[in-house]
């Protein structure tokens, strides 16, 4: 199998190594770019993307041991394949180079066919990695990707304070009945967009979309300094995105959408669930049903953004809200003060 | 040629990875770098320097072996393992034998450059 041409990176020391290398590597139909140490190969790096590094180990200046540990420290390129090439002897540099985060080893003189084949794999789980990050990006904010990748995907939870906010389109099954399933899909795929730029605008991260309703955390997995006044933000940009979107000339005659966002802060227990294959970010406890109950409220009430007493309190004087009064909500004992937000 | 000095096969084999016209100006190449590497190790062997000796002997080896090189090679191989020589007599003795074997290298890249 021919293997697409990639952008790769020969450092080696050794000029007729090196332009060997170059030459099996440029036969083989790839860009290759040559760095003569260590030092050299992280500044080009750091300057322009790379598909593959092949590394020498031994090198004046900056060795390959410690560009592999530079790499492993380097969010963006630390999944960045490398094959070491060596002559050095003995198990225990192989054994130091796999741990230290090389896909493979090669021992040279380097065979061409063994260095195409390698080559080979390693792109190909380099593209099959992007592949899954992009997936990873698609469905979650590139904050939960790169919380994901630097856990290294583990499952497991911790209790943290954070801003829950729930927020949907009311009687959108019933908009949805009068219109072409087409129509249907695109104005989800618009209105999703929209909130989308207005949550993760204000650092909120949405793990959770069913039809027309989301959920969406602030605070965590990364913490925010003010995560309720961004999520108050964000709610209010989400209407004024809803309003100019009502405002569009080919929405002209059609029924204006109109969403409620409810929004609770306090202790929630945040972590990825799921299994190894298929795991998502979410938080559960009272705090994350608060906020699903208040945005059920909000048609009740004939208010577009409720929000509960901790939110509102955290919000100081810089937003205006009005006090609703206790509310008791189902499931729940004790009655909850609500406070409704106008627009900014 | 010698086959002692220059493995036929192997040359043949990196004609025929890399093509006979680069390969040429590879030979070129380790030509001009090799006595570079020499004067290395005598200059590490000088200032005590294990580390540096250990490297240049490194390439040197690495760099025989692609050719075909293999005597060379094993002999660079020796230096690279042992290091620096308690006596430095001893490897006053062994860079001379070692730059003799390259003599020798040297002479019959050139013939083969040139065939």
């Amino acid at each position: 199998m021919a293997n697409a041409p990639a952008r790769l990176l020969v450092a080696d020391d050794n000029k007729v190594n090196r332009l060997l290398l170059q030459r099996s590597l440029q036969l083989q139909g790839h860009h290759v770019s040559l760095a003569e140490n260590g030092r050299v190969a992280l500044e080009m790096l750091a300057r322009e993307p790379f598909d593959l590094l092949l590394l020498d180990i031994a090198m004046p200046e900056m060795d390959g041991f410690e560009v592999l540990e530079h790499l492993a420290k380097n969010l963006r390129l630390r999944d960045l394949p490398v094959i070491v090439t060596s002559a050095l002897e003995g198990m225990d540099s192989v054994v130091r180079c796999i741990e230290s985060g090389a896909e493979d080893y090669l021992p040279k003189p380097v065979n061409p066919v063994l260095l195409k084949a390698r080559i080979g794999a390693s792109l190909e789980k380099k593209r099959l990695r992007d592949q899954q990050k992009e997936l990873v990006r698609r469905f979650a904010t590139r904050e939960v990707a790169e919380d994901l990748d630097a856990s290294g995907f583990k499952l497991g939870g911790r209790r943290l304070e954070a801003t829950v906010m729930f927020s949907d389109i009311r009687g959108f099954t019933t908009m949805a009945e009068a219109m072409a399933p087409e129509e249907t899909i695109e104005l989800l795929n618009t209105y999703y967009m929209l909130m989308f730029d207005a949550i993760s605008g204000h650092g909120g991260v949405i793990n959770q979309m069913i039809g027309d309703g989301l959920m969406a955390i602030f605070g965590a997995p990364l913490a925010l300094a003010d995560p309720c006044g961004s999520a108050v933000r964000a709610a209010q940009e989400m209407l004024e995105m809803v309003a100019l979107f009502n405002l569009e000339p080919d929405r002209k005659g059609k029924t204006p959408i109109q969403i409620g966002v409810g929004i609770a802060s306090g202790s929630v227990i945040a972590g990825y669930t799921g299994t190894d294959e298929r795991a998502t970010y979410t938080c559960v406890g009272d705090t994350v049903n608060l906020a699903a109950r208040l945005e059920a409220h909000t048609k009740a009430a004939g208010q577009a953004i409720l929000v509960d007493g901790a939110t509102q309190a955290a919000l100081g004087a810089a937003v205006a809200t009005q006090a609703l009064g206790p509310v008791v909500f189902k499931g729940k004992t004790l009655a909850v003060e609500v406070f409704s937000v106008g627009a900014a | 040629m010698n086959a002692a000095v220059i493995d036929a096969t192997i040359f043949a084999e990196l004609q025929d990875a890399a093509g006979a016209e680069f390969v040429a100006e590879l030979v070129g190449t380790f030509l001009e770098e090799a006595p570079g590497m020499l004067a290395e190790l005598r200059s590490a062997r000088a200032a005590g320097d294990g580390e540096r000796f250990r490297r240049a002997a490194h390439s040197l080896k690495s760099n025989s072996h692609t050719f075909g090189a293999q005597s060379l090679g094993t002999m660079a191989r020796e230096l690279e393992l042992r290091g620096l020589a308690a006596d430095a007599a001893q490897d006053a003795a062994a860079l001379d034998a070692l730059e003799a074997a390259y003599a020798q290298v040297a002479a019959a890249l050139r013939e083969m450059n040139h065939g």
